[in-house]
């Protein structure tokens, strides 16, 4: 395999299994909100913005896969060595 | 990563060799990042533009009984105060100008990506770090002027012999504030962008109008998400420790 088929898989299994732990995490956050808000409809416009905020929080963590798979796609720190050394292994 | 086109585009030529004279010496990939960094400049500059026009002429002929525009700019610097007021009780309103400057501008960047042929500056790791510092520093000056030198008691946990340990604790989760608030902010509105740019490739006219719609809701949350988290964070600096 080579060094950037290597990075493209990375990516896509990085951003992959980043978003499965925030897409449970934000289920369970909105459903708990839909809990709540049917029990006391009362209360609604305080836990929209409670879920929205702990919702923004949730969903960084799936920010932070993306911007590991982009930085694995366009701002590699090992692209040079990487290519090097298969450049060296063809050899 | 450069936008394929951009209304402000004509800028780059006379500002690269000023701002990144080497860059333009190196060309290639170098010269590639100057571009993005000026075209986040550009648009920077026309934010800041958006937002001093609107409010000289918002606030020139101020009345009692308010005609439209001032209508509305009431509405929004209302709203904020209004949360400013609810989030952070009676501690708030000596930061209002900061929370609410914060939260303008993330906000009209964030909207203005939306336009085609506009670039977010938020889309910019370096815009956004700007902002996660500016709340870091103003965190720490706040504790410091509001407790003196016991604000050191923040850091050190409540019994004596773990202090240690919780300060490093504490040092790294305070650190860990700028990088999540920068990279969510970045990440969100750079990755609406590359979505939205992915969609015009597959299928420029139809497509890309979903995401658009989306990224509307994500714009708004996000301005609010950072101002809601700098209040939390100033307020946590207020406070007396735990």
């Amino acid at each position: 395999m080579d060094f950037l088929s290597a990075c493209v898989i990375a990516a896509g299994v990085t951003m992959g299994l980043g978003s499965l732990g925030p897409g449970i995490g934000g289920g369970n956050a909105v459903g708990k909100a839909v809990e709540g808000v049917a029990r006391n409809p009362g209360a609604s416009g305080k836990i929209l913005t409670t879920m929205m905020i702990g919702f923004a929080m949730i969903e960084s963590i799936a920010i932070y896969a993306l911007v590991i798979s982009l930085i694995i796609l366009y701002a590699n720190p090992y692209k040079e060595a990487g290519l090097k050394a298969l450049e060296h292994i063809a050899k | 990563m450069v936008h394929p086109f951009l209304f402000l585009q004509f800028l780059r030529d006379i500002l690269t060799p000023i701002l990144f004279p080497a860059a333009v010496k190196a060309g290639g990939e170098a010269l590639k990042t100057a571009h993005t960094s000026v075209d986040t400049i550009t648009y920077t500059w026309l934010v800041m533009a958006i937002l001093i026009i609107l409010s000289i002429l918002a606030t020139k002929g101020l009345k009692n009984m308010p005609g439209k525009l001032q209508n509305f700019m009431e509405l929004i610097v209302g709203g904020i105060e209004k949360t400013v007021a609810d989030t952070m009780g009676k501690h708030g309103l000596p930061f209002f100008p900061l929370i609410a400057t914060l939260f303008l501008f993330i906000l009209v960047c964030n909207l203005v990506s939306l336009l085609p042929g506009f670039y977010p500056p938020t889309g910019n790791l370096n815009t956004t770090a700007a902002l996660a510092i500016i709340v870091f520093t103003s965190t720490h000056v706040v504790g410091v002027k509001e407790h003196g030198f016991s604000y050191v008691k923040h850091f050190l946990g409540p019994v004596w012999w773990l202090a240690w340990l919780i300060f490093f604790v504490e040092a790294i989760g305070h650190l860990s504030r700028v990088l999540s608030l920068s990279l969510r902010l970045f990440g969100n509105i750079g990755g609406h962008e590359i979505v939205v740019m992915v969609f015009f490739a597959i299928a420029p006219f139809f497509a890309p109008l979903i995401m658009t719609a989306l990224g509307l809701l994500v714009c708004i949350i996000q301005s609010i998400v950072f101002m809601m988290l700098a209040m939390m964070y100033i307020l946590g600096a207020v406070e007396e420790a735990h």
